[in-house]
């Protein structure tokens, strides 16, 4: 596939998920400040942004496991991962964090599992979805095209 | 304020280079940034070294006052530390928060000159008076965005406190301060005012912030 045909499928992607509200603009911000002498900043913050889910999401599980849950904990794990996502633009597990925070309020224990539930499978979404595009990226630079969208 | 304008002026090539560069007559703008979240952490250091500002950042209040020599363990305070023109700190962080930071920071002689920012994820309004009364110049709404900060350090850079407060009194702060200023945007004498409006929805993604100068308590306004 040549750089032409590429790129256009980058922008379709990425409108789709701007669409889909994978992403909000936020991650424009981010894309924004990537350039020359950090041409590989949105990859890396997305990358923390992974690392820090996926621990954040063990925690909840382990949290909620307990005989007697500790919803303050819940509630301050909640929190960081929404501050997080919201920060890269992760607009759909932003709005389940803030149900999960609500519910968690609640001291709804089954709510809390089901909103864990739907945040784990929202994070496997974004991820592939993320792999997606900075795969493509990496094809048109590969294809000897310029790195920016 | 007209000359220093000029200076700064002439001092910004086509891309925004706020905080200017050694060597050319206005000195680096340092930062320090206190977060919890990595991601925020990483983010929050871009945006300030996208405007070239000199930035240190680190992860709690505690280390903060570290840095600063105010955490009463070391008494003589590191040179880097003495330059810092300004702190932007979390609200929300485990162990101390960014409010209890502000109140530290308020409180010691050497440091209380120092505009302290505040930033959060939830616009409660107890919260934000709390801050401002105790002193802290603004409290931005996160995500925090490029423009977010390139006005606050351009005001902090033109600011003494009467010339922000001037801007304040001319504002009405009607609209959303929903504009991204790209790079390239060139800085006017009435940029957008410090307030701006927020919707009480927390899921909303507008910018919003409040400050002292603008008003004595914050306008909580409807978005459009």
């Amino acid at each position: 596939m040549d750089v032409v045909q590429l790129k256009r499928q980058l922008i379709a992607f990425t409108e789709l998920l701007y669409r889909e509200g994978f992403l909000d603009e936020q991650f424009n911000q981010l894309q924004q400040l990537q350039d020359e002498n950090n041409p590989n900043f949105v990859a890396e913050v997305v990358t923390l942004f992974f690392e820090d889910a996926e621990r954040i999401l063990n925690e909840l599980a382990n949290n909620l496991d307990q005989q007697s849950v500790d919803f303050k904990k819940v509630d301050a794990h909640v929190h960081q991962l929404k501050g997080s996502s919201s920060s890269i633009g992760a607009q759909r597990i932003q709005r389940v964090c803030i149900i999960f925070r609500t519910v968690c309020n609640e001291k709804n224990v089954e709510g809390c599992l089901k909103c864990l539930q739907q945040l784990k499978h929202e994070y496997a979404l974004m991820k592939s979805k993320l792999e997606t595009l900075f795969n493509l990226e990496q094809q048109i630079l590969a294809a000897g095209g310029p790195p920016s969208i | 304020m007209a000359v220093a304008g000029a200076v700064l002026r002439q001092n910004l090539p086509g891309n925004m280079d706020l905080c200017g560069k050694t060597g050319k007559g206005v000195p680096e703008f340092h930062v320090l940034a206190v977060d919890d979240s990595i991601v925020d952490r990483k983010v929050i250091e871009k945006l300030l070294r996208s405007l070239s500002c000199k930035v240190t950042v680190v992860d709690s209040g505690s280390r903060a006052l570290q840095f600063l020599g105010l955490d009463g363990e070391n008494s003589s305070v590191g040179f880097d530390a003495l330059k810092v023109n300004l702190i932007m700190t979390d609200y929300s962080m485990p162990g101390m928060t960014g409010y209890e930071l502000l109140k530290k920071i308020k409180g010691s002689s050497a440091f209380r000159e120092i505009p302290v920012v505040i930033m959060s994820s939830e616009r409660i309004l107890a919260r934000i008076n709390r801050c401002l009364e105790e002193g802290a110049e603004e409290f931005l709404s996160k995500p925090v965005k490029f423009s977010d900060v390139e006005r606050l350090t351009r005001y902090l850079l033109r600011g003494e406190a009467d010339e922000v407060s001037e801007f304040g009194k001319r504002k009405l702060p009607k609209n959303c301060d929903l504009e991204v200023s790209s790079p390239s945007s060139p800085s006017s004498p009435s940029s957008p005012s410090p307030s701006s409006s927020s919707s009480s929805d927390d899921s909303s993604s507008s910018s919003c912030s409040y400050s002292r100068s603008s008003s004595p308590l914050p306008k909580r306004c409807k978005s459009v």
